[in-house]
C-alpha cells in the first residue's frame, strides 16, 4: 500500500496518541524547566484588567463562579487571577455560583488565594461566599430587584442581612462591577441579557469564558461587556498582567495559565498539521483520479 | 486470545510495571498529607438577637470540640518530620491518598475509551452518571430548598438544626391569632410564605411525573416555567440582543473623537463599517422570505463570506478550549499523581 | 380538559405576561419577585425530579435484566451512596459560628465525605469526559476538514490564523514583519478577524436568534403556540 493509502486509512488511535504526546511533552518540559512563553496582551484582556483597576479600593465586586470541573482547566486560572487582582486592590469580593459545582470552585479559589496570600481579609467583611442558588436566569432577574431574596444565607450559614459586606446592597446594580467566570448556561451571556443591559450602564461587567463560548460574547464587547478573557490565551495574558502589577517573583502556582500555553502551542500546531495533511491526501487523490 | 485483548494485557502489564518502578525512584508518587487542627468552643454570652456567641477555649473547657484535617504539601510533611521525627501533627492521609489514586484510575479508565470501548470506561461512566445526579440533588436540597423553602415553611426546625441565624417570624400561618396586618413585617412575611407554599405545591405536582398515572399534573408547574421564561426572554432578548446590538453596530461607525485626520478617521471607522456591512449582509443571508437575487443576493453572498470567517474563528477557539481541558488532566496525572514534575514546588 | 389544557395555558399566559409587564411597571415588581422565588425553588425541585427519573430508569433496567443491567446497578449504587452521604451531611462538623446546630456545617469542603466524592470522583470524571473531546476534534479535523470550495477554504484559513495567532507560534512566524504591516502579524490578524468579521457574523446570529425568541415567546403568551402543552400537559 502506498504512503498515501496508508495515511488515508490511518487508525485514528495514532492521532489520539499524537495528541496525547504533543500535550504531555511540553507539560513535562515546562514542568521540569519552569520555562514560559512571553505573552502579548490583547485589547479584550487589557479591558478586563482596566475595569478591575477602575474600581476604587474598599468597593464591593460581585464574583460569579458559573462553571464546573469540566471547564476548570480553562477557567480556574482566570478565576484565581481575578480574585487575586481584586484582593490585591483591596476590593471586597462577594462570591456566588449559579452552577451547582461552582460553589466548590469558589471555595477552592478562596482557599488558594485569600486564605493563602491575603489572610488579613475577614470573612463576611472583606469577602464572602454566598454559595449556589438554583433558578438560572430567573435568579438573575430576582437579584436585580432583591439581592437578599436571591441569596438569603451564606456558605457558613449566616443570614445575609447580618453580613457587613452586604450592608446597603439592595440589588445587583449596587455593585459597580460584576465579574463572571462562566462556561455556558447560565453564564456570561445571560448576565449581559438579564442584568447588565437593563442596568442602564450602572453595572459594568467583565467575563472570563471558555474558548467555545468566546465567539458568542464577542458582539457584546465593549458596549455591554467591558472586557473578556478569551480562553486559555486570555487567562495567560491576564495572569502576566496581574503578576506584573503585584510585582516580585510570583509563586509558581500563579503561573499556571502561562505554563499551559506550552501544550496549547503544540496542540494547535498538531491540529494545523493534521488539517494540512488531510487536505494534501484529499487533493492528491482527487488529482490522481482526474488523471 | 484476540489481538485487542492481547494489547490490553500488554499495556496494563507495562503500565503497572512502570508504576511500581516509579514508586521506588526518588520521592515515590501519589500521596496526600494533612495537618491536624482543633476547634474547641464554649459559649461567650449572647448576641443582640439572643443567639449564643461562641469563643475558642482550651479543649478541656470546650462545650463543642472536634478535630480538623487540612491538606498540606509533601514539603510541609518533610519539614515537620525533619524538625521532629515521628511527629503526629502532619501525617499521611489515607482517605485522601486512596482518593487520589481512585481519581487517577478513573481518569485513565475514561481515557481508555480512546483505544476501544471497554468495561472500565463503562464502569466509570456509570459512576459519573449516578454521582452527578445525586450530587446535584443534594446541593439543590441543602443550598436552595433548606434556606428558602423549608426556611419559610418550617422556620423553627431550620433554625434549630441548620441555620441558627434564621430570623423566625412572629407570625404563623397555622395560627391566625398571631397575624397583625399593622405590623410592617407582616405583609412581606405573608408574601414570602405564600410564594413558598405555591412553590411547594408546584414542586409536588412536578414530581408527579414519576408516578405511573396522572403525568398531566406536572403540566401546571411546567406551564409556569414556560410562561415565565417566555415572558422575560421576550423583553430581554429584544432589549439586549436586538436594540442594544443594533445601537452598538451604529455607534461603531460614527467617529467620536474630534480633530482626527482623514487618514486616521478612515482607519478608525473602517472596523465599524466592516461590522455594519457584515451584520447587514449576514442578516440578508438569513432572510429566507425574500429570494436571494439582485442586491439582496449580492449582500447574502457577502454575508456567507463573513459567516465562513466567523465559523473558522469559532473552530479555532473551540480547539483552544478542548486542548486546555486535556492539558489540565495530563498535568494532574504527571504532577499530582505520578510526581514526575513539580511546577508548583510542592515537594521541593 | 380544563385541568389538562385550559389551566396550564392560563398559568403560562399569566406568568409570562407578569414577567413581561413587570419589567416596565415597577409597582408590579413584588409580584415578579415572588414569581422568581417560586421559579428558583421549583428549579431546585427539578434536580430531585432528574434524580428520581434516573432512579426509575435504572431500577427498571435492573428489574428487567436488560442488557448492561450491571452498569445500571453501578449507577444506582453510586447514586445512593452519594445521596445518603450528602443528604445526611455525614461526617460534617457543625459551623464554628453555630456549633449548637448539628447540620449547620458546610459539607462542600474537602474534609467531608461529600467533599471527598466531589474531589476524587466527580471532579476528575467530569473533567476527563470533556478532555476526551480534544482527541476527537483532532481526528475529525484530519478526516473531514477539507477546502472543497472557496467558502470552506476561507473557513480553513481563518481557523489556521486563529490557531497560530493565539499561541506563541504567531509571534515566532510573523514577528519579523515591519511596523507598518503589523496588522498582518498573526496575533493581530487573529484579533482582527474575531473582533471585526467574527463580531459581525456572531452579531447577526444574535439578532436573528433574538427575533426568533421574541416571536416564539409572543406566540406562547398569546396562546398561539401550544406545542409544549400538547406534549407535556395533555398526556
Amino acid at each position: 500500500m502506498s504512503v498515501l493509502g496508508r495515511l488515508e486509512r490511518l487508525d485514528r488511535r495514532w492521532i489520539f496518541l499524537a495528541m496525547f504526546l504533543v500535550v504531555s511533552g511540553p507539560i513535562l518540559y515546562m514542568g521540569l524547566t519552569g520555562k514560559l512563553f512571553p505573552e502579548k496582551v490583547t485589547a479584550t484582556t487589557q479591558s478586563v484588567f482596566d475595569a478591575v483597576e477602575a474600581v476604587p479600593p474598599g468597593e464591593r465586586v460581585l464574583f460569579a463562579f458559573d462553571f464546573d470541573p469540566a471547564s476548570a482547566g480553562e477557567l480556574q486560572p482566570m478565576a484565581t487571577q481575578l480574585l487575586r487582582h481584586c484582593a490585591a486592590r483591596k476590593l471586597r469580593v462577594v462570591c456566588i455560583a449559579l452552577w451547582p459545582l461552582g460553589n466548590n470552585l469558589a471555595e477552592d479559589t478562596i482557599t488558594e488565594v485569600i486564605h493563602a496570600d491575603f489572610p488579613q481579609m475577614r470573612d463576611g467583611v472583606d469577602y464572602v461566599n454566598l454559595g449556589f442558588q438554583a433558578g438560572q436566569e430567573q435568579l438573575m432577574t430576582l437579584l436585580t430587584t432583591n439581592f437578599r431574596k436571591g441569596f438569603p444565607v451564606d456558605q457558613r450559614g449566616r443570614d445575609t442581612a447580618d453580613l457587613e459586606i452586604l450592608e446597603g446592597v439592595r440589588s445587583v446594580t449596587d455593585f459597580p462591577l460584576l465579574i463572571d467566570v462562566g462556561a455556558g448556561f447560565p453564564g456570561s451571556k445571560e448576565w449581559v441579557q438579564y442584568v447588565v443591559t437593563g442596568s442602564g450602564g450602572k453595572l459594568r461587567m467583565v467575563a472570563g469564558t471558555t474558548g467555545v463560548s468566546t465567539p458568542q460574547l464577542i458582539p457584546y464587547y465593549p458596549h455591554q461587556l467591558a472586557g473578556i478573557l478569551a480562553g486559555m490565551k486570555g487567562a495567560a495574558e491576564y495572569e502576566s498582567l496581574v503578576n506584573a502589577k503585584i510585582g516580585g517573583t510570583p509563586p509558581p502556582r500563579y503561573l499556571e495559565a502561562q505554563r499551559r500555553m506550552g501544550p496549547q502551542l503544540f496542540g494547535h500546531l498538531l491540529l494545523v498539521a493534521l488539517i494540512v495533511l488531510g487536505n494534501v491526501i484529499h487533493f492528491t487523490r482527487k488529482a490522481r483520479a482526474a488523471a | 486470545m484476540t489481538r485487542q485483548r492481547m494489547t490490553w494485557i500488554v499495556l496494563t502489564v507495562v503500565f503497572v510495571g512502570l508504576l511500581v518502578a516509579r514508586g521506588f525512584v526518588g520521592q515515590g508518587l501519589g500521596r496526600v498529607y494533612v495537618e491536624r487542627g482543633e476547634v474547641s468552643l464554649a459559649k461567650d454570652g449572647r448576641s443582640d438577637q439572643g443567639e449564643p456567641v461562641w469563643r475558642t477555649v482550651p479543649r478541656d473547657q470546650a462545650e463543642h470540640a472536634w478535630i480538623t484535617w487540612s491538606r498540606v504539601t509533601p514539603k510541609a510533611f518533610a519539614e515537620a518530620q525533619a524538625k521532629e521525627p515521628g511527629q503526629d501533627r502532619v501525617v499521611l492521609s489515607w482517605p485522601r491518598t486512596v482518593g487520589l489514586w481512585l481519581a487517577a484510575l478513573l481518569t485513565l479508565a475514561i481515557f481508555s475509551f480512546l483505544y476501544a470501548d471497554n468495561p472500565a470506561y463503562k464502569l466509570s461512566e456509570s459512576i459519573f452518571v449516578g454521582v452527578s445526579a445525586a450530587y446535584w440533588m443534594v446541593v439543590g436540597f441543602w443550598e436552595t430548598l433548606v434556606p428558602k423553602l423549608f426556611g419559610a415553611i418550617l422556620p423553627g426546625t431550620v433554625k434549630a438544626m441548620v441555620q441558627p441565624s434564621l430570623k423566625v417570624p412572629a407570625f404563623s400561618p397555622w395560627a391566625p391569632g398571631t397575624w397583625d396586618a399593622a405590623d410592617p413585617a407582616f405583609w412581606p412575611w405573608m408574601q414570602q410564605w405564600g410564594s413558598m407554599a405555591i412553590a411547594l405545591v408546584f414542586g409536588v405536582m412536578m414530581l408527579w411525573r414519576l408516578m405511573p398515572r396522572g403525568g398531566w399534573i406536572a403540566g401546571w408547574p411546567l406551564a409556569f416555567i414556560v410562561g415565565m421564561t417566555a415572558g422575560r426572554r421576550m423583553v430581554t432578548q429584544v432589549e439586549s440582543d436586538l436594540m442594544a446590538q443594533a445601537e452598538a453596530t451604529m455607534q461603531s461607525v460614527l467617529p467620536v473623537t474630534p480633530g482626527l485626520s482623514a487618514w486616521d478617521l478612515f482607519w478608525g471607522t473602517l472596523p465599524g463599517i466592516l461590522v455594519l456591512v457584515g451584520v447587514v449582509c449576514c442578516l440578508c443571508y438569513f432572510l429566507f422570505s425574500v429570494q436571494h437575487r439582485g442586491a439582496v443576493g449580492g449582500a447574502a453572498r457577502v454575508g456567507v463570506w463573513y459567516l465562513m470567517i466567523t465559523f473558522g474563528a469559532a473552530f479555532g477557539f473551540t480547539v483552544m478550549g478542548r486542548i486546555a481541558l486535556l492539558a489540565e488532566r495530563v498535568e494532574f496525572l504527571l504532577d499530582d499523581w505520578l510526581w514526575l514534575i513539580d511546577p508548583n514546588h510542592l515537594r521541593s | 380538559m380544563i385541568a389538562r389544557q385550559a389551566v396550564p395555558l392560563a398559568i403560562a399566559i399569566g406568568a409570562g405576561l407578569l414577567m413581561a409587564v413587570s419589567y416596565f411597571l415597577r409597582p408590579l415588581g413584588w409580584m415578579s419577585e415572588s414569581a422568581s422565588e417560586i421559579f428558583n425553588v421549583v428549579s431546585a425541585i427539578a434536580f430531585v425530579l432528574g434524580a428520581g427519573s434516573l432512579l426509575k430508569a435504572n431500577l427498571s433496567t435492573i428489574s428487567r435484566r436488560d442488557r448492561g443491567w450491571g452498569y445500571a446497578a453501578v449507577t444506582l449504587g453510586a447514586f445512593l451512596v452519594t445521596l445518603v452521604v450528602g443528604m445526611g451531611k455525614m461526617g460534617v462538623n457543625p459551623s464554628p459560628s453555630s456549633p449548637q446546630a448539628a447540620w449547620s456545617g458546610d459539607q462542600q469542603t474537602a474534609e467531608t465525605p461529600f467533599g471527598w466524592i466531589y474531589e476524587f470522583v466527580l471532579s476528575p470524571l467530569s473533567a476527563t469526559m470533556f478532555a476526551l473531546l480534544a482527541f476527537f476534534v483532532a481526528s475529525a479535523a484530519f478526516r473531514a476538514f477539507r477546502a472543497k470550495n472557496a467558502g470552506a477554504a476561507v473557513l480553513l484559513v481563518t481557523a489556521f490564523v486563529v490557531l497560530l495567532g493565539r499561541t506563541y507560534a504567531g509571534v515566532v512566524l510573523t514577528d519579523w514583519m515591519p511596523g507598518w504591516a503589523s496588522g498582518l502579524r498573526l496575533e493581530n490578524l487573529s484579533n482582527y478577524l474575531m473582533g471585526v468579521f467574527g463580531s459581525a457574523g456572531n452579531r447577526a446570529i444574535l439578532i436573528g436568534i433574538a427575533l426568533g425568541v421574541a416571536a416564539t415567546s409572543l406566540r406562547i403568551l398569546l396562546g398561539l403556540d401550544r406545542s409544549w402543552l400538547s406534549r407535556e400537559g395533555g398526556g
